[in-house]
């Protein structure tokens, strides 16, 4: 081992400034990973921003983090047996998520439901609009930095209508309520009493809401003319619900099907002017009216007794075919689409989830946007990353 | 009900499929018949509303039929292997819909048209189907896996895919899970 010799290590070479002239700054653009824990994303999804300063030049939505492949484990197992597997689609509305899935069967097997069954869904389902709509709004305002007091009072209306939900099927969020041919079981004593009390209460939380939100200034800076999604392409990339009817596009299922019993209803269906985020904002306060007009029609006309579930679910094979079924969930076209091959499970179930679907335009609705717009415009398309993912 | 007779008047080449009163397109036609059925002011079909995939495989089903002479005669009934992509198409200005659009391709190179030029509402949705069935959309703008990670290899949607040996340990194991379990720990047999 030697010993270095001082004498022959190099000199330290001193080292060289240069002075920045000012004439030369070139800007770059910056890719910002938003998610998947930011806590505006709604859930594990993350968004690829790349920047020019604050403005948003692409952006390109990443996500399946929640993916558990539904589709593959509804096609292992019996038709019935994916039924409590709906609910966990999109977790605000199982009720919803169940009468997709129990239509498109009843259409494949070719299952009439009976007339209270048919009035039931029809409750639970505005219920179930009513209670994700108010949420949203809640959420909405939450990215826009309200601290949560409008999303408490949004929750606290919910709470009224998930213990609703929890009287009838025994679960707050998973419901799993609607079988193959009507619904599990028959209203308890006293529900259409309360549901009545429940649905002639709501009115009054919307005018505060109305009159605390919709009106207030930050939110109006904040979400108008933000996130414009033009008619046309709303068309072309398949936007349903609520995002498509703030575009100016009049297509509710709800008029367009009429499935179950929806054409014995009186209603309007909200419709936006420009298709921002505070058209689709306020569409989704329209559209809460709108339900309680449905649901103070239903609760007066539901017939006092009769059966609820006709066909047994249990052993259900139908024969081969296929069938597409479709509703108009909170957040938009609900499908189910179902092969059979005659056998106890199905050859092929997809589901055509809303939230996925509107995503696709996500990048159309940010570009040119700021960043901190990007959270209002996700959050005002309303997604739920279960579903998404599935 | 779309009546679907004049489209095939149009189109000599498409084949129609009677039990899902379905329009079979060849990938060679498929864009031409979707912009006719998009832009074609009897249909207007503006709104590709579900996009998904289906994989046969190859079956072979053995029936016993009567005969007049009352002998039983045994008849096989195959049906070949081959993967779908299946469309349903909905008009928003009309209000009528749906009509059924497929496109049939091979398992072992399956390749159809992308129809995401015509119907941007199919650029997930074809994504999707191109991720858990593997087929390949000639003509798609951002042909990616959507919900599997990028470097995952195998099309989890097909009928024929076999999930990664991935057994963890299970503290209480029974039944079919308890089988699995011996072969990795030799766990005694269930008490009964």
């Amino acid at each position: 081992m030697s010993v270095p010799d001082s004498t022959s290590s190099p000199a330290i070479a001193p080292r060289e400034y240069e002075v920045y002239s000012g004439d030369d700054l070139g800007t770059n653009v910056l890719e910002v990973s938003m998610g998947p824990q930011h806590p505006s994303t709604h859930g594990v999804f993350r968004m690829n921003v790349t920047l020019d300063g604050e403005t948003v030049v692409k952006l390109k939505p990443v996500f399946g983090y929640l993916h558990r492949n539904h589709e593959k484990l509804g096609e292992g197992m019996t038709y019935l047996g994916s039924m409590p597997y709906t609910d966990r689609l999109d977790y605000f509305c199982s009720m919803t998520n169940n009468w997709a899935y129990a239509l498109t069967a009843e259409k494949l097997a070719g299952i009439a439901v009976p007339e209270r069954a048919e009035y039931i869904r029809v409750i639970m389902a505005e219920l179930t609009r009513l209670q994700n709509h108010a949420s949203l709004m809640g959420f909405l305002t939450n990215d826009l930095g309200a601290s949560g007091t409008p999303l408490l009072y949004a929750m606290r209306e919910r709470e009224h209508i998930l213990d609703l939900f929890e009287w009838v099927s025994g679960a707050r969020m998973m419901c799993n309520y609607m079988r193959f041919g009507g619904v599990r079981n028959d209203l308890p004593e006293g529900w259409l009493e309360q549901c009545k009390k429940v649905v002639d209460a709501f009115p009054a939380f919307l005018d505060e809401f109305d009159a605390l939100l919709t009106g207030n200034e930050i939110i109006q800076a904040r979400c108008q003319n933000v996130g414009i999604l033009p008619r046309d392409l709303a068309i072309n990339a398949s936007i349903t619900g609520p995002c498509l009817r703030a575009s100016g596009v009049n297509y509710d299922i709800r008029k367009v099907d009429k499935y179950g019993i929806y054409d014995r209803f009186n209603f309007q269906v909200p419709l936006g002017e420009v298709g921002d985020c505070y058209d689709r904002f306020m569409l989704r306060l329209l559209e809460m009216r709108e339900s309680v007009k449905i649901l103070k029609q239903a609760l007066s006309q539901i017939p006092a007794s009769g059966p609820t579930l006709d066909a047994k679910s249990r052993n259900f094979r139908p024969k081969p075919g296929e069938a597409y079924g479709r509703i108009e969930s909170p957040k938009g076209e609900l499908g189910f689409y179902l092969i059979s091959d005659g056998g106890p499970k199905p050859y092929r179930y997809r589901i055509r989830p809303p939230s996925f679907i509107n995503l696709t335009v996500l990048e159309d609705m940010c570009l040119g946007q700021k960043i901190a717009d990007t959270v209002i415009i996700l959050g005002s398309i309303d997604i739920v990353l279960g579903e998404v993912d599935r | 009900m779309i009546d679907i007779a004049p489209i095939l008047a149009r189109f000599p080449s498409l084949a129609h499929d009677p039990a899902a009163n379905a329009l079979i397109v060849p990938a060679h036609l498929a864009l031409e018949v979707a912009r006719y059925l998009r832009d074609n002011p009897a249909y207007l079909l503006d709104y590709a509303s579900n996009v998904t995939g289906v994989d046969y495989l190859a079956t072979e089903k053995k029936s016993k039929v009567k005969q007049a002479d009352g002998v039983y005669k045994e008849i096989v009934t195959k049906t070949e292997a081959g993967m779908e992509v299946v469309y349903h198409l909905y008009s928003m200005h009309l209000g009528h819909g749906p009509l059924v659009l497929k496109q049939r391709t091979s398992r072992e190179k399956p390749v159809v048209t992308s129809l995401t030029p015509v119907y941007r509402g199919a650029e997930f949705q074809e994504r999707e189907v191109f991720d858990l069935f593997g087929i390949h959309f000639d003509g798609h703008p951002d042909l990616r896996r959507i919900l599997m990670w990028d470097e995952f290899k195998d099309y989890p949607m097909r009928k024929d895919y076999i999930a990664p040996d991935d057994f963890q340990y299970e503290p209480t194991p029974h039944g079919d899970v308890l089988a699995e379990a011996q072969k990795y720990y030799g766990l005694p047999e269930e008490k009964k």
